[in-house]
């Protein structure tokens, strides 16, 4: 039995999406089960650990807190949408140079976070960079190397947008 | 390099770990696949493994696919745990490749008709060694599968590519950067459904939370509801879609008998001394009680550990197509044979129709909720006849994941009038560290759930004792275990098992001698440590930490700097770690501002992968140290939530200096965790040097550094 809701029409990565979840769904698990868009994570449910981060109108916003109704007529920004495999976003490129991952479940949402950032900072300095990831927690204790790479991207020379 | 993609076909593949063919796999276009049992838990292991062989082979690391962890396609090699899998798994894949590599040169002699010593293997191509021009890629010579049988020793390897000792790119990485399917979470079947599991939020041993009643009209009524499903005290719902299975699950209505309520945890450690114990004597050398009775002088400290939680970020999540005559499970577990042994009896499925395909969980630092979860996706799925895929949710795995177990030590030791340790002992309480369900479903929560319950699990004393001996040149030392049968919360195995508990316990407790008898930590430990790879890396983390140099304290602040070391297991991997902290005294917080190891695994296979792990465990055993403690009421546990189990954030992230030291002829040692075993010693001495406190209560949180600065 599927859910009697009319399709609510959303704008994901730049494209209009007609999604089948009720206007009342965390936006994380339309992201994830209906548009096969995976790189935002459930982590808390309650915006306490940056996992599902994603962007809303460009700003960083937690995919768990928001509805799929509140983001009709929104841009919606996923890591996918920021980079991919093929072309990746200078953050990216980053953290692959630098390894800075271990189980890597927290990394999109960081890398989201810090495209934010840089979007209004290009270079941030070191307390910057971790004051905006204090709400990113990472249990692997690969942080070090997350600023390894960050500093990377900011120390280089400005970039014209990192979305 | 890549990681290989589901294999859906039941395949005939050896299975026996004798075989080279079990493990190697040559295809004609020149790939090489590793069927691992050993799994990727999030520690680079695949890329490791993976340099190994293509070492041994010589091949390049790109023609080098893995597959890991599959019941039908990779042999059992056990638990992956214990910092073992470059350990035990390496040196076996290492000669596995070493016979490949012979048998393919053979196979080439034989078609040209040559010696195969005059041949030789490199990236890939037989070619002569005296330089002649002819080759065979090694694509052509893998029409039969390779033959041989591993051999107990294989002696030492040509190593024609020289990628091991290199930090090769980990294989997984890109699919985790950029959104790709990586996770048991990420895991999608044909029409499958979601579940969620209801339970009190508390995990005892016993399995407590007996359902009195479950009203189940409310859940019902929500469109897209598939099924309540309950089986005796196992509850669950699943419905066509992840967020109505949620709301499902609050909407269910159950009433839940009074369980007897749990003692409190500022009582826990009174409790431990006082229970009934299983009592073991790991170590004795000398005679420790006519070394005490003789001393001139007798030094004793008790340290108390709390229970601490995984706290993994993604929830466990696993994914369950259960059909009449036959079971495929993706899940995380350390073990897919173990808990395929346990879900069988649970299924009522024989073994052999039941198939365990690995996926990553998020980050993985011991027996957490994984194996729990795939029994709780199991039942569900087999409840409503199609694939469900179960993740917990954040205030679940909190509650219900198995918990670092609390530990007591007592530690005392006698000084002779030269100020010499003639006796040591170390006497630690504590519950088994190790609960997995290796074949034991009374060991999963729905196991103890279902009607009736699974048989209750043969439980086994272990771990509790890792690190309690030391590597010090004691006359006298015994290690006294008292193995408690029970729990308040269930424990099994999370990060070092005790050896970061009974690190600390030594390591604080020897620096207590050391100011006690007025020598420098670092000249003591020098003095006490027979090994010189010990005192190594004792030397060079004091060395690079600039070991009795004045450390930079804002005004107001306190600055201190401690050392410790560890030998993992009495017998593996070496770490020595210094600590420098600054403490503000009126509010007790502790801000670890920089740590320095060095770091003795033996030959290095990756460099990258072992400062990853290193810095991984530093960081982690700093939250550990200073944070982290599981706490309950008298009904059930209240660190449900990142707010109420607070684990080390970036603005707290200190300076990470490494030391490695490569040992290119020694064995690979395991790096995954030994380093977590020296933090919190090396911060409590720290505090000390600061403030001339002994912290013997962890976590150091700013409450209880206060406290004892005001005690002084």
């Amino acid at each position: 039995m599927a859910s009697p809701v009319s399709p609510t029409r959303i704008t994901i990565n730049g494209r209009e999406r007609e999604i089948e979840a009720s206007p009342g769904t965390p936006l994380v698990y339309a992201l994830r089960n209906d548009l096969g868009l995976v790189a935002a994570k459930y982590g808390c449910g309650l915006g306490r650990c940056g996992a599902c981060t994603v962007h809303l109108d460009g700003e960083a916003a937690f995919s768990c807190m928001v509805s799929v109704g509140e983001v009709a007529g929104r841009e919606v920004t996923t890591l996918e949408g920021l980079g991919s495999a093929n072309a990746l976003h200078p953050l990216q490129q980053a953290f692959l140079d630098e390894q800075a991952a271990q189980c890597g479940y927290c990394i999109p949402g960081i890398i989201m976070t810090v495209a934010a950032l840089l979007e209004k900072d290009p270079h941030p300095d070191d307390d910057a960079i971790r004051t905006a990831l204090e709400g990113m927690l990472c249990r692997c204790g690969a942080h070090d190397r997350i600023l390894r790479a960050i500093r990377r991207v900011t120390d280089a020379p400005r970039a014209e947008s990192w979305v | 390099m890549s990681q290989a993609p589901h294999q859906t076909e039941q395949d005939v593949r050896r299975l026996d770990t004798t075989a080279v063919a079990s493990f190697l796999e040559l295809d004609s276009d020149g790939t090489v696949t590793i069927y691992s049992g050993k799994v990727e838990l999030g520690t680079g292991i695949a890329t490791a493994l993976s340099q190994i062989v293509a070492d041994e082979l010589g091949v390049p690391i790109e023609s080098i696919r893995i597959v890991m962890g599959d019941t039908a396609l990779t042999p059992d090699q056990g638990t992956t745990a214990g910092s073992k899998t470059l350990q035990v798994a390496g040196p076996l894949l290492q000669r596995a490749a070493i016979a490949a590599r012979r048998e393919l040169l053979e196979r080439a002699a034989e078609r040209l008709e040559v010696d195969p010593r005059d041949l030789t293997i490199v990236d890939g191509v037989v070619r002569p060694i005296d330089g002649s021009t002819f080759a065979i890629p090694i694509g052509d010579l893998a029409a039969e599968p390779f033959s041989g049988t591993i051999p107990d020793a294989a002696g030492p390897g040509e190593r024609t590519s020289g990628v091991v000792g290199t930090s090769v790119p980990r294989v997984d990485l890109l699919a985790k950067l950029t959104g790709g399917r990586a996770y048991v979470h990420d895991v999608v079947l044909d029409g499958m459904l979601h579940g969620r599991v209801i339970r009190p939020y508390v995990r005892t041993m016993d399995g407590s939370g007996h359902v009195v009643a479950v009203d189940d009209g409310d859940a019902l009524a929500i469109p897209g509801v598939v099924a309540v499903v309950r089986d005796g005290d196992f509850l669950g719902v699943v419905a066509e879609r992840e967020e109505i299975a949620i709301r499902a699950a609050e909407a269910l209505r159950v009433t839940w008998a009074d369980d007897p309520p749990l003692p409190s945890p500022d009582a826990l450690h009174d409790r431990m001394r006082m229970a009934d114990t299983i009592d073991t004597e790991p170590l004795h050398r000398g005679d420790v009680d006519a070394a005490m009775r003789d001393s001139s002088r007798t030094l004793t400290a008790t340290y108390r550990f709390p229970m601490q939680a995984h706290a993994s970020m993604g929830p466990s999540c696993a994914v369950a197509d259960v059909g009449d005559d036959r079971a495929t499970i993706y899940t995380s577990t350390q073990g897919v044979y173990g808990l395929r042994a346990a879900l069988a009896p649970l299924l009522g499925m024989d073994e052999d129709r039941i198939q365990m395909i690995y996926r990553e969980g998020a980050g993985c630092y011991g027996h957490n909720g994984a194996d729990d979860v795939a029994a709780d996706a199991v039942l569900l799925s087999q409840a409503v006849g199609r694939p469900v895929r179960v993740q917990w949710m954040r205030r679940d795995e909190f509650a219900w994941e198995p918990k670092g177990p609390a530990m007591l030590i007592d530690m005392s030791a006698a000084l002779d009038p030269d100020n010499d340790i003639l006796a040591w002992q170390h006497t630690t309480w504590t519950p088994t560290h190790v609960a997995r369900p290796g074949g034991q479903p009374g060991h999963l929560l729905a196991g103890q759930q279902v009607d009736p319950p699974m048989p209750e699990p043969q439980m086994r004393m272990g771990g509790g004792d890792r690190n309690a001996p030391t590597t010090y040149a004691f006359p006298n030392e015994r290690v006294t275990m008292h193995w408690l049968p029970d729990a308040p919360l269930r424990p099994s195995a999370f990060r070092t098992l005790g050896g970061l508990h009974n690190t600390t316990a030594n390591e604080m407790f020897l620096d207590e001698i050391a100011a006690s008898i007025g020598e420098d930590p670092v000249a003591l430990r020098l003095r006490l440590l027979p090994d010189s790879r010990a005192r190594e890396v004792v030397s060079a983390a004091a060395e690079r930490a600039g070991w009795g140099t004045a450390i930079d304290a804002p005004d107001g602040m306190l600055a201190g700097r401690g050392i410790a070391f560890t030998r993992y297991e009495v017998e593996y991997a070496y770490v020595a770690m210094v600590a420098d902290v600054l403490i503000d005294p009126d509010s007790g917080l502790v801000r670890a501002t920089r740590m320095v190891a060095a770091h003795d695994c033996g030959r290095i296979i990756n460099p990258d992968g072992v400062r990853n792990q290193v810095e991984g465990n530093i960081i982690q055993g700093i939250s550990r140290s200073l944070k982290e403690e599981v706490r309950w009421d008298d009904r059930e546990i209240t660190t449900l939530t990142w707010e109420t189990y607070p684990i080390l954030t970036f603005p707290e992230v200190p300076e990470i200096d490494i030391v490695l030291i490569d040992r290119p002829v020694e064995p690979p040692l395991g790096a995954g965790e030994p380093a977590t075993c020296p933090v919190t010693a090396a911060i409590g001495n720290a505090i000390h040097d600061a403030t001339g406190v002994w912290m013997r209560d962890v976590p150091f949180t700013p409450e209880r550094v206060r406290q004892a600065m005001e005690r002084r």
